[in-house]
Parts: structure tokens; C-alpha cells; sequence
């Protein structure tokens, strides 16, 4: 079962990914490890800011172009 | 790379010799029909023996992947744009960047010469070219932050150079617009069924983009199943559409109009904010693509179809309907992506590496995810060889050579040598659902009605061919117009950029007015040449394919320019013919390519030809088909040169990068240091297995 339920994770995670949507647990911990006094971002304002980040020129998927 | 245990040794040997009976039986077959699943099995063997025997030998040995070093996730994680992530979810990632509309569209025009010089050049370009290309820009960017290709060729051959590499991918990128566009215009031209599913993408869309505004925000599966159902909606529904003909008038539209309708469209898109309609789209096609791919292959082991058309036709010759040009060099841009292709330069130094766990994965990424991308081009071949080959002309030979009813093209395609009856042509259309199949060129509508074919032999049988038809060309227009739309605003991005150095103030991005008259700008770039190729004669995709293909090409030739010089300055020289035999190869065929599309004798071949050939005929008042007005004839003339210099250019840009390489390769073997601009060094262990 947790097997199976492993799976799923990762196929989500893939899915997301490939619409250029990172992990949010994964940010959420780096966030508490690494900068702890520092505000995170709700997943509503995460998912808004990579959304505008992956269609942006500096930094998206086609930073190779520009 | 550890010794192989003797199991590993006899399993090697059994995929060596499993690939090389199902290679025999696919090569050397004549006369009768091969199974398609003999050429699966000889790719599947091939892709597994050079990923093992030669993508990790390159990794290992000549790049020198070294697990200790600490990738940009690694050094720069931020949880964002920087993620050590899973090898198999990034590998996801990557496949799903690099897989467009080039694979599939690639190898269905390549098959006018038969199955089996589009397959040799797919196998042999991924494994030399396509896979090693993707897989070395995706070492050298991990290597220095995740820069682009462009930054790593300023600073490994200088500002100019990079600068000329800059100009050849804003010409790409005008190009690839074009003729993705005319592909989609292709496809729906004259199909109430597939104008109306697709049109219904974006109202779809804007519903999926409101719900995960402000309803769900960030419910990217709920947002996804909405539209998903709404999608098969419009799908199903499409057919009422087109069975109503009061409704039916609505949609069935010109080739001039629809091209209008994507220009619009372009504009548009491009203006809006992206989370309204262009992401949404996105997120819809990506799923929708990589959902009828992996359906796609199962299809194919399931039905098992038999290759009707020939292993070679007489179309070897270079006097084929479908595209101009002879095997050499055409045949090698004809398949761009699938065998080897400068756009996925752009996305290995992109996005990817900066989410690479450990060096040593950049095998199975960069490598693994090109050889995944062959594996789709190789289904693309499947899939136009299980139609009838008359059939196959029938689809892809434009009107002005095969006339515009079935009882003409039947006739003129069986004078080919392809023996077809107009009742088959006829059949076919009924079957899909459309009115008529003739001349519908740019490759969609055959790989539709091939997955239809494979699909249908067992889901559903005849009744759900206009179904599956249907949903594979709805599959392909979606996602060449996410690309539409995504590439108008890099294109405005890139103008702004341009043009911003002459005048500062056009830089400003977020200026509403800058980005209306860039969208605009880039709109007429890609718009015009759009249109020249709809209202072309000879179908469009005759002319232009080849330059699309050229410029692609001419892309992947300066990024294994580019890893040359840096192999030479990496003191790894000895090694350097691993990008050296490629991008020798890639140079020949883009040059050749290039010179003789702008200056053969033959006028179906030559720019330069067709033009003189029609000027002297308008300076005599005279009048040649296709064009039926002295103005229409300057057109022509107009867009010739245009196209030649558009050719001549990719040659330029070629020519001047190999300059550039042997004048950076002789200055680092002058001098006996590395001289190569690496970020960073060996540091802190690396995360993450191989």
C-alpha cells in the first residue's frame, strides 16, 4: 500500500514538474532550514509566483532565447 | 562505471542480438509487408545498447561527470527555480520540454521515401548527434549555474560570436511560428470537427485559468480534469457540428482565414496575463501530449500494424510531391527533431540543470530523455506507414499537383506508381469524419489517420475512427499553438530586447504599450510568412518545411560547434570527435541545404530559379499557375527572395560560427593551461544516487 501510495507521490510531483510547478513540501522545508526567520509563501502565492516565473523571460523555460 | 557482472555481460548479449535479428528483418525485408513491431523492438535494443555503451562512456570519459562536485541545486537551492529533484520526476520534466510537434511531424514527411531512410537517419542521428548534443549542453550548463546557450557561447567564443548565435535563434524561432501555424492551418482547413474542438481550447481554457485563479488556486489536477472533460465534450460534440450543417458553416473556414484567426490569436495571447489563458493551455496540452504519447505506444504494441509503405520508394530520387529536395541533404533536415535538434540546446540550458541532483545523472536526463524523443519520431514513422501508401500522396501532395477531386488525385497518384482507387480516398474521409482528405499536408492529418488506424483496430473499431482521428489532430493543433503562444512572447521579448538597444525605453517589459506594439511586431514576423505559405501552390510545407529544417539544424550545428571548442578547452581533445563527426555533418547538410535552396537551377529546389523564372514571365505580361494576377505574381517573386535570404542567412550564421570555433580551437591548443570558464569546483558531495 505504501507502495503504491510512494508511486502516486512521485507521479504527481512528475506531473507538476512538467507544467514547471516545484515540489512546495520541498520548498516549505528548505524555507525552515535554511532562512527560518524569513516569511514563506503560502502555496497560493508559490504556485502564482512559479506560474509567472515559467512564462517569464529572465528565468522561465525559455531563458535559453532571449 | 563498475565492471559487469556475467549476468549483466549474457543480458547485454541477448538485447545485441535480439536488436540485430528484429534490425535484419526490418532492413532487408522486400516484397512483403514488415510488422511494426520489429522496428519498435530494433529502436527499443538500439536506444538501451547506446545509452549503456556509449552515453555513459561519454559521460564518464569524455565530459568527465564527476559525482562530488556540487551542481547549481545543489550550491544555489532556493526551493524555486534551484531543487535538487528526483531523477525520474526531472527526467519527466525534461521529456516533456523537449517533446513538440518536430517528431511527429518530422518522419511522416520523410516517408515519401519509404520507411526506411527516415528510420536509419533517426537511429544513427540520436545516437551520434541528437542524444550527445542534448546530453554535452546539459553537462556544460550545470556546469556554469544553468546559463543559457547563448551566455556559455559568449563566454567561451566571445561576445560577437555569441551575438551571430543570438540572430540564428531569433531566426528560428520566427520560422518555427510559421510553420507550426501552417501545420495547424493544414489540418482544420475546410474540418467543421476539428475547427470546432479546437477553437473550444480556448474558452476551455479560460475557465481552467479563473478556477485556479480564484476558485481552487493552484488545483492543478482538479483544473486539469475539469478541462480534460470539457475537452472530450467539445470532442464528441464536434461531430454533431459537423453533421449540422447550419452550424457546420460556422467552422468551415479557409486556409487565409484561419491563418488570420491564429495571427489574432498570437497577438492576443501574448498581450493577456499568462495565468488567463496561455498557462492554462499549457498545463491542458502537456498533459494532453504526454497522456497520447505513452497511449500511442501502447497502441502500437497492442495492434502490432503491418508497414504498408515500401522500406524505399522511388522518391530516393528527389522528385517527391511531399517535399523538394533529394536524399542528401534533405533528408537530414527533413527529420529534425527526432534525430538531432538545436531547440532542445535551448531547453538543456535552461531549466533542467538547474534542478540536477549529482553530475552523474546527466547521462540518463540529457541522453535517456533524447533517445525517449526518438522513440516518439520512430512511432511517427509507424504511424504514417500503416496507411495506405496511396493514400499517404493522396494526403500530402498540394492541389496544384494532384488536382482537388478524388477521381484526379486517385488517378495522378496511381500514375506514381501508388494504386489507389478514388473509393478508397473517398472511404477514408467518411471514416475520419472529414469531407475531404486530398492535400492535407504538414503531416498531422496523416499521423491522425494513422493513430486512428492503430487506435481503432482495437477501441472501437470503424465507428470511433472520427473519434480518434479527431483527438489525435486536436492533440497536435493544441499543443503547436501553446507553442504559438508562448513563442510570440519570447519572440516579443527578444525583439524588445533588439530593438531596446537603439531605443532604451522599448525595453521596459512591463509597459503595456511596449508589449502591444512588440506582440504586434512579432505577430507580422512570423504572420507574413504564415501567410506566404498558405497561399504557396505547391501546399506550403513543400517550400517552407525544408526551411524550417535547415534552421533547426543549423541550431544544433552551433551548440556541437560550441561543445567542440569547449571539449578543445577542457584539454580533451582527444575525445573532441565525439561533437566533431556531428557537427562536421550537421555543418555539410545545412550549407548544402542552404545553397540549394537559394541558388539551384532547378526552380522546385532553388529560391533564386523560381524567381527569375517568374519575374521574366511578369516582365512578358504572362501569368504562371499557381498565381492568377500580375500582382499575385510580384508576390511570389517577393517571398522567394525573402526565402532566399532567409536560407542564405542559416548559411552565414554557420559559415561564420565555424570561423569562430577553428580560431578559439587553435588558441586553446596554444596554450597548455584549461581555459575553460567553469562555475564552482569540486566541493561539498553532491545529493543523490546515478
Amino acid at each position: 500500500m505504501t507502495k503504491a501510495r510512494n508511486a502516486w507521490g512521485w507521479a504527481v510531483k512528475t506531473a507538476r514538474l512538467m507544467v514547471g510547478i516545484p515540489d512546495y513540501e520541498t520548498y516549505v522545508a528548505h524555507r525552515k532550514a535554511n532562512h527560518p526567520d524569513e516569511p514563506i509563501m503560502t502555496y497560493k502565492e508559490f504556485f502564482r509566483e512559479r506560474q509567472s516565473a515559467r512564462y517569464a523571460c529572465e528565468k522561465g523555460r525559455f531563458k535559453g532565447c532571449c | 562505471m563498475p565492471a559487469m557482472s556475467i549476468q549483466q555481460k549474457f543480458l547485454w548479449a541477448a538485447v545485441v542480438v535480439l536488436g540485430a535479428i528484429s534490425f535484419a528483418i526490418v532492413a532487408l525485408t522486400r516484397g512483403e509487408p514488415v510488422n511494426a513491431a520489429w522496428l519498435l523492438t530494433a529502436s527499443v535494443c538500439i536506444f538501451f545498447i547506446s545509452f549503456r555503451f556509449y552515453g555513459l562512456w561519454i559521460a564518464n570519459k569524455v565530459l568527465g561527470v564527476n559525482a562530488a562536485r556540487a551542481t547549481p541545486a545543489v550550491v544555489h537551492n532556493d526551493g524555486l527555480d534551484y531543487v535538487p529533484t528526483n531523477k525520474y520526476v526531472l527526467y519527466g520534466h525534461h521529456f516533456a520540454a523537449i517533446a513538440g510537434a518536430g517528431p511527429l511531424v518530422g518522419p511522416v514527411l520523410a516517408a515519401q521515401m519509404g520507411y526506411l531512410p527516415g528510420t536509419l537517419w533517426i537511429l544513427a542521428g540520436v545516437v551520434f548527434a541528437g542524444a550527445v548534443q542534448d546530453m554535452t549542453v546539459l553537462f556544460l550548463s550545470t556546469r556554469r549555474d544553468g546559463r543559457s546557450l547563448g551566455d556559455i557561447i559568449r563566454a567561451e567564443m566571445g561576445p560577437v560570436a555569441g551575438t551571430i548565435a543570438g540572430l540564428g535563434v531569433l531566426l528560428i524561432c520566427v520560422i518555427i511560428l510559421a510553420v507550426l501555424a501552417l501545420v495547424v492551418v493544414k489540418a482544420l482547413q475546410g474540418s467543421p470537427w476539428g475547427t470546432f474542438t479546437v477553437f473550444c481550447t480556448v474558452p476551455i481554457a479560460l475557465i481552467m485559468g479563473v478556477y485556479s485563479r480564484f476558485i481552487r488556486p493552484g488545483r492543478i489536477a482538479e483544473m486539469s480534469i475539469i478541462g480534460a472533460v470539457l475537452l472530450l465534450a467539445a470532442l464528441v460534440y464536434g461531430k454533431t457540428v459537423a453533421d449540422t450543417p447550419a452550424l457546420a458553416a460556422y467552422f468551415n473556414l479557409s486556409p487565409t482565414m484561419l491563418a488570420m484567426i491564429i495571427i489574432g490569436y498570437g497577438f492576443v495571447a501574448s498581450v493577456l496575463p499568462v495565468w488567463l489563458l496561455l498557462a492554462p493551455r499549457d498545463y491542458l496540452s502537456t498533459f494532453l501530449k504526454v497522456g497520447a504519447l505513452v497511449l500511442l505506444g501502447i497502441g502500437v504494441l497492442i495492434a502490432r500494424p503491418e508497414l504498408q509503405m515500401p522500406a524505399f520508394t522511388k522518391y530516393v530520387d528527389g522528385t517527391g510531391p511531399v517535399w523538394a529536395g533529394g536524399m542528401f541533404p534533405f533528408l537530414f533536415i527533413t527529420i529534425a527533431c527526432g534525430a538531432v535538434s538545436g531547440w532542445h540546446a535551448l531547453i538543456s540550458s535552461g531549466t533542467t540543470p538547474k534542478m540536477i541532483e549529482n553530475e552523474r545523472q546527466i547521462a540518463f536526463i540529457g541522453y535517456g530523455g533524447m533517445l525517449t524523443e526518438a522513440f516518439v519520431a520512430i512511432m511517427a514513422m509507424i504511424g504514417a506507414s500503416v496507411i495506405h501508401p496511396g493514400v499517404y500522396f493522396a494526403m500530402n501532395s498540394g492541389a496544384g499537383l494532384i488536382g482537388t477531386t478524388a477521381v484526379q488525385a486517385a488517378q495522378v497518384v496511381s500514375s506514381w506508381g501508388f494504386t489507389v482507387t478514388p473509393d478508397m480516398l473517398n472511404q477514408v474521409a467518411h471514416d475520419v469524419g472529414e469531407i475531404s482528405i486530398l492535400s492535407r499536408t504538414g503531416g498531422a492529418p496523416t499521423l491522425a489517420v494513422g493513430m486512428a488506424t492503430i487506435f481503432s483496430s482495437f477501441l472501437g473499431g470503424r465507428a470511433m475512427m472520427g473519434i480518434w482521428y479527431h483527438f489525435a489532430i486536436l492533440f497536435e493543433a493544441l499543443f503547436i499553438l501553446t507553442t504559438v503562444d508562448a513563442g510570440t512572447r519570447v519572440l516579443r521579448f527578444m525583439i524588445q530586447d533588439l530593438v531596446g538597444n537603439a531605443i532604451p525605453a522599448f525595453k521596459e517589459t512591463k509597459s503595456w504599450s511596449n508589449n502591444v506594439i512588440g506582440s504586434a511586431a512579432s505577430c507580422v514576423l512570423w504572420g507574413y510568412l504564415l501567410y506566404a505559405g498558405v497561399i504557396d501552390p505547391y501546399g506550403g510545407i513543400w517550400t517552407m518545411w525544408p526551411l524550417f529544417g535547415a534552421t533547426n539544424q543549423m541550431l544544433a550545428a552551433i551548440a556541437l560547434i560550441l561543445c567542440t571548442v569547449v571539449l578543445f578547452k577542457m584539454k580533451r581533445e582527444r575525445f573532441a570527435w565525439v561533437t566533431v563527426v556531428p557537427a562536421t555533418w550537421l555543418v555539410i547538410c545545412t550549407v548544402t541545404a542552404g545553397l540549394e535552396k537559394v541558388f539551384d537551377p532547378d526552380t522546385s529546389i532553388g529560391f533564386l530559379s523560381h524567381a527569375i523564372k517568374f519575374s521574366k514571365a511578369a516582365a512578358a505580361n504572362q501569368i504562371l499557375a499557381p498565381a492568377t494576377s500580375l500582382a499575385q505574381m510580384d508576390r511570389v517573386i517577393f517571398n522567394d527572395y525573402l526565402d532566399a535570404g532567409l536560407a542564405a542567412a542559416a548559411v552565414a550564421i554557420v559559415v561564420l560560427m565555424v570561423i569562430y570555433a577553428f580560431v578559439d580551437i587553435r588558441k586553446a591548443r596554444g596554450t597548455p593551461k584549461i581555459t575553460t570558464h567553469e562555475i564552482g569546483g569540486p566541493m561539498v558531495a553532491a545529493a543523490g544516487d546515478d
